[in-house]
């Protein structure tokens, strides 16, 4: 009698099965987890400051340019460009493109934007596109962009978040409070976001790009804790995650169902001196370019990173990282050398242990790498003594000019004057050492004229020709982006910036 | 009773008042430019600095913000994280719960452990079992709560894979998840409580154990087990669970570090995270809400002590 | 007179008590053996807690490294002990600020009532209200990172519970004969206050010192372990598992030693603690 039963719901079970819908078949959503090193802040273009953010955009918001991975400027949302002359720059659209909420783009929603960024309050995009005097349609597929004094940098910016298109009547309608609801031209749509816990963006049919994009979701989650994430790529909650210590690699490579990839990135590392900006200048290591050259010479930038970074890092001793078109190959960090250091020291007729504060903002391996260097210095006649402080406190510090030697970190940019303009230019907010040369201001202000990269670069190779010899920033390593991802995950290429590309990504099947 | 129950919620405000104003003080001496904070990647244009510090109200005289504060407060207003970009209310309202949840979780647990590892040891007092509940009070009163915590997550996640390491379900998505993203911080938190429960209790049942109503009870011949369960712990109980209740204070503040280790995006990280943002509403309103909820608590808790207090002679 | 005596000997120690209290011994021996550590560093600790080896980063526990080393090759144990000396620092200095700024204010409360009572209660209730935690964190964040703000920081936040306690046993000490007495015979208050109040609520203030020895080692622990506390290169054991943090799958070592160090030192003090409590007497009659 069971077993009858037992059959008949076993057959009548299959019966229902095989004529059941073909929906009841279909497979599960496509949901792509991807970790963030912190929460990003607000998710308004126009607003947001956090480099995590940048990642976040690249799966909701296109741009008109992107960066290809040698970090070439390609079409996204604009085809293509030309300059009628050096203050004239026509952007030709591309057609057919609509934003997430139905509207069109066209040269009024590019000249809606533009203006956004250069005028609303609070909008950290004005610093970025300053050179644009004004934005004129043309015809609904072309924009001019009149300059005014030719910018050579621009179009990098305009392939970064200042040149995110964001629609119109949302933005209009919203306001200020536009980042809690952002609609874009982007691969997926936003929609909701739990502070510090996800954001999650859903696949946008409309997209113009639609045949390269492979997920229905995508989950964009903050893992402060690196040890956290590494444990959930490992239980396969998480697809994909960003920003990974290099002490961590080993553990991933060891699993069989992920892998790594690295890329050296275009941040750079060092140590800025304080030469002019007030009282705290007057240190010997402050006024000494010699002795300056001596604490670079006691430093074995190699040995540093095989300590504290596994040796995954890459020895930089300029700005614009290996990865970067503008990076000077003939620019390379001197090999350690003790005996000169303590000649140089010597020579300098300052009397020894020459005491030498490193502000240190109070990241866990920026504390090992002080004390790395505080041990290497020592034998060359420098006591360095260590200032830690958690970040905001260190900024404060160095632009209130109270610090004699500051170890900190940039995020880079893709176009080299990104990197060096605010930091070695007068009177701009990332020197904090208050460096002047009269001549490295004039050829960063030629280089921003300057239009081929080559052009370019050869300035900038002046530059550190005379930087090298001030030493007013000590630049040490160039981080290494490095991902995890579980090998089912493919088609993805690392760009240099560090931002996921979701065009092109997906699981295998 | 009345009069001083009026007069005591009386005193709520000033003592709220006072909070608010040291707390204000206290960020606002705090090195570091929010603006810059804000600005990020950006801050190095002067302009857009200069621009945030207006727009944040961070170059009027601080009894301005402060009044300004003060009175958005007064109209419900918490203020709106720079950082977060979001209105305060609004974050407390999603956080508020979570820390709630682990408190509540790590209530249960403190209770749970502490109240039974009490009795015994009162009991059996001078044996070894109260010597081994003893001890393990003494180690839940010594160990930091987020090196245990790290330990339980090296020896449970990493090591054995029962528990993920961190992160949050909510109760209301996913309660059997959201059990299992809670209970190590929940019993890493509880933990400090739990021992100072027990020792209260031990304590309590010890002096109840002793009272006369028990010897005439046992006078009487009810059995040991009676005597201990239904007189002594009943009256035993009453002043643990309400100076337990005053370990709620302690709970919040454990909070604090029990989420960063375990990554749970409660109050805690929120106003930690806040703190070296320099993000100042959120400090404020965080601190007032909190400072609010632990005064209540402990009025509560006074109340309950009093009313009940006058029933424990007689028994 | 004799009940003047009787009376002052209330809220005094059970000498006895103390010296039979088997744990609390233990406790003390514990102690002892930290502060001889701590004092003791230089000659105890097998290497100076500086050195630093390239060549054996995060190596495991082994017989030249007792307990392994951290990740810039310094040997974990000379670090472990010379770690001592922040934990102890930070754990009497706290409390020797939060004392002195709490008891008299908690012995005028008492002592005065009225309206200075009130406004000193409502200033400790305030402080009371804000999370420990986070009062100290702001604090430390405030005065900046390193031992001594820290050590300031958490005296700050510790001193309510001193004010406490001392306004408690005032009030309670106040309702005694012997006040009365003292008052009868013409003491001005300020003599009262120090000769007859003072010592008498030494006995709970201690024991609340030693608890708070304890819970200020914690502290320090927590906020050196957020960054806010001692920093490196002077070992601590918080700002070591602050380090540890990174490593704990590759060297769990670097994590385990200073919180069992932290453990040991907490349950010395909890133990001393628990045994002055359990000698202090302030049962009337029986």
């Amino acid at each position: 009698m069971r077993l009858a039963s037992l059959t008949f719901g076993l057959l009548s079970g299959l019966a229902a099965s095989v004529t059941a819908p073909a929906a009841a078949f279909a497979d599960p959503p496509k949901v792509l987890h991807i970790s963030l090193i912190q929460d990003p802040d607000i998710l308004d273009p126009t607003l947001s400051g956090s480099y995590v953010g940048r990642i976040v955009f690249a799966g909701m918001c296109d741009k008109l340019f992107d960066f290809d991975p040698s970090l070439n400027i390609v079409p996204q949302l604009a085809i293509g460009y030309t300059y009628k002359d050096p203050t004239h720059l026509i952007i030709n659209l591309r057609p057919g493109v609509l934003f997430q909420d139905g509207e069109k783009l066209d040269a009024n929603a590019v000249k809606y934007t533009l203006e956004r960024y250069l005028t609303m309050p609070g909008s950290l995009r004005r610093g970025e596109i300053s050179v644009v005097q004004s934005v004129e349609v043309i015809d609904p597929l072309t924009v001019e962009l009149v300059l005014k004094a030719p910018d050579s940098a621009l179009l990098a910016q305009l392939a970064d978040r200042a040149g995110i298109i964001i629609a119109p009547k949302a933005a209009a309608a919203e306001g200020a409070k536009f980042g809690l609801h952002p609609v874009c031209a982007g691969p997926f749509s936003f929609v909701e976001r739990v502070p510090e816990q996800k954001i999650v963006l859903k696949k946008f049919p409309g997209y113009w790009d639609a045949k390269d994009i492979h997920f229905d979701e995508v989950d964009y989650v903050p893992f402060v804790n690196s040890e956290v994430g590494v444990a959930n790529l490992q239980t396969g909650q998480l697809d994909m995650l960003t920003g990974m210590l290099p002490n961590d690699v080993a553990t991933i490579k060891r699993d069989p169902k992920l892998r790594v990839e690295s890329q050296t990135s275009l941040a750079n590392v060092g140590i800025t001196f304080n030469v002019a900006n007030g009282p705290a200048s007057q240190s010997p290591i402050g006024q000494n370019a010699s002795l300056r050259h001596a604490f670079e010479l006691a430093l074995d930038r190699t040995a540093l990173i095989n300590v504290v970074y596994n040796g995954l890092y890459a020895p930089i001793a300029q700005a614009n990282s290996p990865s970067s078109r503008f990076y000077v190959p003939s620019i390379v960090p001197p090999a350690m050398d003790l005996a000169a250091a303590q000649k140089l020291v010597a020579q300098s007729g300052v009397k020894t242990p020459i005491p030498v504060t490193l502000l240190v903002p109070n990241s866990p391996d920026f504390l090992q790498a002080a004390q790395v260097i505080q041990a290497m210095e020592q034998p060359a006649g420098f006591d360095v003594k260590i200032q830690a402080m958690e970040f905001a406190s260190s900024l404060a510090t160095a632009r209130a000019g109270n610090f004699q030697a500051y170890l900190i970190l940039w995020s880079g940019r893709a176009d080299a004057d990104g990197n060096m303009y605010s930091f070695l230019h007068d009177g701009y907010g990332f020197n904090y050492g208050h460096y002047d040369n009269q001549q490295v201001d004039s050829l960063l202000d030629q280089a921003r004229v300057a239009q081929s990269v080559t052009d370019r670069t050869a300035l900038y190779a002046k530059v550190w020709g005379i930087e090298r010899q001030d030493l007013p920033i000590l630049y040490l390593w160039s981080p290494t982006n490095i991902v995890g991802l579980k090998k089912t995950l493919l088609g993805f290429h690392p760009v240099p910036d560090g931002i996921v590309r979701l065009q092109g990504m997906h699981f295998a099947s | 009773m009345q009069s001083s129950l009026g007069a005591r919620l009386l005193q709520i405000i000033p003592t709220m008042l006072l909070v608010s104003v040291i707390v204000f003080a206290l960020q606002h001496l705090l090195p570091g430019d929010p603006a810059v904070m804000l600005a990020g990647d950006s801050a190095g244009d002067p302009h857009v600095v200069a621009q945030i510090r207006d727009q944040l109200l961070l170059n009027r005289p601080i009894g301005d913000q402060y009044l300004h504060w003060l009175v958005g407060v007064l109209h419900g207003n918490l203020g709106y994280s720079w950082e977060l970009s979001a209105p305060v209310t609004t974050l407390l309202l999603q956080k508020l719960p979570v820390t709630l949840q682990l408190s509540a979780m790590a209530f249960v647990i403190a209770l749970a452990t502490g109240i039974p590892l009490g009795v015994i040891s009162a009991v059996k007092k001078g044996t070894p079992l109260d010597w081994l509940a003893t001890s393990v009070g003494l180690f839940g009163l010594s160990v930091p709560s987020f090196w245990l915590g790290i330990v339980l997550i090296l020896l449970v996640s990493v090591d054995l894979g029962w528990l993920p390491p961190s992160g949050y379900v909510p109760l209301s998505q996913d309660p059997l998840q959201s059990l299992r993203t809670t209970i190590m911080p929940a019993f890493v938190l509880g933990n400090a409580v739990a021992a100072i429960i027990m020792r209260h209790t031990r304590s309590a049942m010890l002096a109840a154990l002793h009272q006369d109503y028990v010897r005439t009870a046992r006078a009487k011949g009810l059995s040991e087990r009676v005597v201990v369960w239904r007189h002594a712990l009943r009256n035993a109980l009453i002043p643990v669970v309400t100076l337990a209740g005053l370990q709620l204070g302690t709970l919040l503040s454990g909070a604090v570090l029990t989420e960063q280790v375990f990554d749970i995006p409660g109050v805690g990280k929120l106003v930690v995270d806040a703190v070296f943002n320099r993000d100042y509403p959120v400090i404020q309103g965080v601190v007032l809400v909190t400072g609010l909820l632990y005064v209540l608590i402990n009025l509560i808790t006074d109340i309950l002590y009093a009313v009940i207090n006058p029933k424990l002679r007689g028994g | 007179m004799t009940a003047l005596v009787a009376g002052a000997k209330m809220a005094r120690f059970k000498w006895k008590r103390l010296a039979r209290h088997g744990s609390g011994l233990a406790g003390a021996a514990l102690v002892a053996a930290f502060v001889l550590a701590a004092i003791g560093a230089p000659l105890i600790a097998p290497y100076g807690p500086d050195i630093t080896n390239w060549a054996a980063i995060r190596k495991a526990p082994s017989i030249a490294h007792w307990f392994g080393t951290d990740e810039i090759g310094r040997d974990e144990l000379s670090r472990i002990i010379w770690g001592a000396r922040a934990s102890l620092e930070a754990g009497v200095i706290s409390v020797l600020i939060a004392g002195a700024i709490g008891v008299p204010a908690g012995l005028l409360a008492g002592f005065a009532r009225g309206w200075t009572d009130a406004i000193l209660s409502r200033i400790v209730d305030a402080m009371l209200a804000i999370p420990f935690l986070i009062l100290a964190i702001a604090l430390a964040a405030f005065l900046g990172p390193n031992l001594r703000d820290a050590m300031i920081a958490i005296g700050v936040s510790t001193a309510p519970m001193f004010m406490r306690v001392a306004r408690a046993a005032t009030l309670d000490i106040m309702t005694r004969d012997y006040i009365e007495a003292a008052r009868a015979v013409g003491n001005p208050p300020w003599r009262i206050a120090l000769r007859h109040v003072a010592p008498n609520i030494a006995a709970p203030v201690l024991v609340q010192a030693n608890l708070s020895i304890a819970t200020a080692i914690i502290a320090e622990a927590s906020l050196s372990f957020l960054g806010l506390g001692e920093q490196p290169p002077t070992p601590s054991w918080g700002s070591m598992l602050n380090a540890a943090q990174q490593f704990l799958t590759q060297a769990p070592w670097l994590a385990i030693f200073p919180g069992l160090a932290i453990i040991a030192v907490v349950l010395a003090f909890n133990l001393t603690g628990d045994a002055l409590h359990d000698a202090l007497d302030t049962r009337r009659g029986k």
